[in-house]
């Protein structure tokens, strides 16, 4: 019998479970999904001794509160997360990147992410949820995913499956760090915008606007103008292309993203900078640096390097 | 065959196979995809092939750019290549003024009436360039010269599931609901993509042919149940 068992006294703003991410089907229309943060989703992971690709609960600005309905639970918070746990009664203020175990009638209340977007919560074992297309992350648009890829819905419940009750204590010390330049490689139709409009792309700053979620990212800033074509053929898109419509505001397209557009691509963010990119917030501005592919692929061996060094410090 | 590989991005290869978009350059795109997916190479994540386009997406962690765009460039296609049955999929759609959205717009701006426009649509073979932008979504092709549009000035920003569009060239189905821009001229009861059956989730496939027929109301809600 699985006793572990979870009930959700509030869904929070956009809580989905999320893993590593879905592969091989983007010629069907489904996109990569996963963990918008791969970073602080691995770290939540290690810090409650899962294996990597655990699903865990994703959630945006606010997250759940949650209410241990009967057994044991071990679970870890990572990002820049604001929460408090309420165990046997009593109020504490959570620290996330450390774990803690609850018991039967415990609370954890995650109110809000400070100054940025996404935020994990791990538990020891892993939640008992069907996976689908070889992935348990949720794509909502397609109804994909764990959950029957809906998002996590307010009096559901979830088993969370038999572990060690004895989990070691674990911690990291860890500062997400804040972002500066959004480094980007040329895109395939860079040659189609202005050079003024270039120019301006690669150093004034853009605003994130409120029109962003886990599709995508909408940019305000100057207009970047378009001599050549505004539409083009449709073709496959990828997590961090940045594509201009007619309007002149970039969009970057973020991990459920259509798999499939139309308009001109003028940049690609590179793969070192995609977790720190979906953390900045709605309101705040980003800038993008102009490198080579060579710097890009460099960039990511260190990025990954710091990532395995941060995961072997827990 | 292909004629440029760049790079998009740091983890995937661009490969162009020329400007003309018609079935013979598709059918060459729709070749490699399946020759490549077949080959399993290792450190390939994703294939999105599109009417002239292939993109290859890549995991960093195992192969980078140069080494993989070697790999693509020395694949041999074979004559045989290895290629899925390609089916001929009747899409029993109802055009019924409540579904077809923009028909009073299609025949104003066309010049043509209702009935002219549906003979001219309706019961015709179509190519399946490719899938996707929504899951399962078929882009097919190519409708009649006299009916062809470019998009709503002004698109929707809700497309109800089910709808059968045109633009250009080109005819869709919306698999979900979803924000789009087409001219919807009906609806089709069927599923297109079923998430519950993973071996099988779409129902038309690039390659595949379609044939959209006519049928009222009546069958349209029958059919509706039964899915």
């Amino acid at each position: 019998m699985k006793k572990n068992k979870i009930l959700v006294l509030r869904e929070g703003i956009n809580s989905t479970f999320q893993d590593l991410g879905r592969n091989n089907f983007y010629h069907i229309g489904l996109p990569f999904s996963g963990a918008m943060d791969k970073r602080n989703y691995l770290i939540a992971n290690k810090l409650v001794g899962n294996k990597r690709n655990e699903a865990v609960i994703e959630f945006a600005y606010q997250g759940p509160l949650l209410k241990i309905e009967d057994g044991n639970v071990n679970f870890a918070i990572s990002g820049d997360i604001k929460f408090n746990i309420k165990k046997n009664g009593k109020l504490i203020t959570g620290d996330c990147y450390k774990n803690y175990n609850l018991s039967k009638g415990d609370e954890v209340d995650i109110i809000s992410t400070n100054n940025s977007v996404y935020g994990y919560f791990a538990v020891s074992g892993g939640f008992d949820i069907k996976n689908n297309f070889g992935s348990f992350s949720t794509h909502v648009r397609s109804n994909v995913g764990a959950n029957n890829g809906n998002k996590i819905q307010k009096n559901e419940k979830f088993f969370i499956k038999d572990f060690k009750v004895k989990v070691a204590s674990k911690s990291l010390k860890y500062m997400n760090s804040k972002i500066e330049y959004i480094r980007i490689l040329k895109g395939t139709n860079f040659d189609y915008f202005f050079e003024q409009s270039i120019k301006e792309f690669t150093s004034k700053e853009f605003l994130v606007s409120k029109l962003s979620d886990r599709m995508g990212m909408r940019l305000e800033g100057p207009k970047i103008k378009n001599f050549k074509e505004t539409n083009i053929r449709s073709e496959g898109l990828l997590k961090g292309v940045i594509q201009v419509p007619a309007d002149g505001n970039p969009i970057i397209m973020l991990s459920d993203h259509g798999t499939i557009g139309g308009y001109p691509k003028i940049g690609v963010v590179i793969s070192a900078d995609y977790d720190r990119l979906v953390q900045t917030p709605p309101g705040k501005k980003i800038k993008f640096e102009l490198i080579e592919l060579k710097e890009a692929e460099k960039l990511y061996k260190l990025y990954q390097m710091e990532t395995e060094n941060l995961l072997s410090q827990i | 065959m292909i004629k440029n590989i760049s790079n998009l991005g740091d983890a995937a290869l661009y490969c162009d196979f020329g400007n003309e978009v018609n079935q013979k350059t598709n059918t060459e795109v729709i070749k490699y995809f399946e020759n490549i997916k077949y080959l399993k190479i290792k450190g390939i994540n994703n294939l999105t092939p599109s009417y002239n386009k292939l993109i290859i997406s890549f995991d960093l962690n195992i192969i980078n750019f140069k080494e993989l765009k070697k790999k693509i460039e020395d694949i041999n296609i074979p004559e045989k290549y290895i290629k899925k049955d390609h089916k001929i999929i009747k899409i029993p759609t109802c055009c019924d003024d409540e579904f077809a959205l923009d028909i009073e717009r299609l025949s104003s701006k066309l010049k043509l009436t209702k009935k002219e426009i549906l003979e001219k649509y309706l019961n015709k073979e179509y190519f399946c360039y490719m899938t996707g932008f929504i899951a399962g979504m078929p882009f097919l092709g190519d409708i009649d010269k006299k009916i062809r549009l470019e998009r709503l000035e002004t698109p929707r920003v809700k497309v109800p599931k089910g709808a059968v569009g045109i633009t250009e060239q080109f005819t869709n189905i919306y698999t979900f609901e979803s924000p789009g821009g087409w001219n919807i001229l009906g609806s089709t009861p069927i599923k297109i993509f079923d998430q519950k059956n993973e071996k099988q989730p779409i129902l038309i496939n690039p390659g595949d042919r379609v044939l959209f027929y006519e049928i009222n109301k009546k069958e349209y809600i029958k059919l509706n149940e039964k899915e």
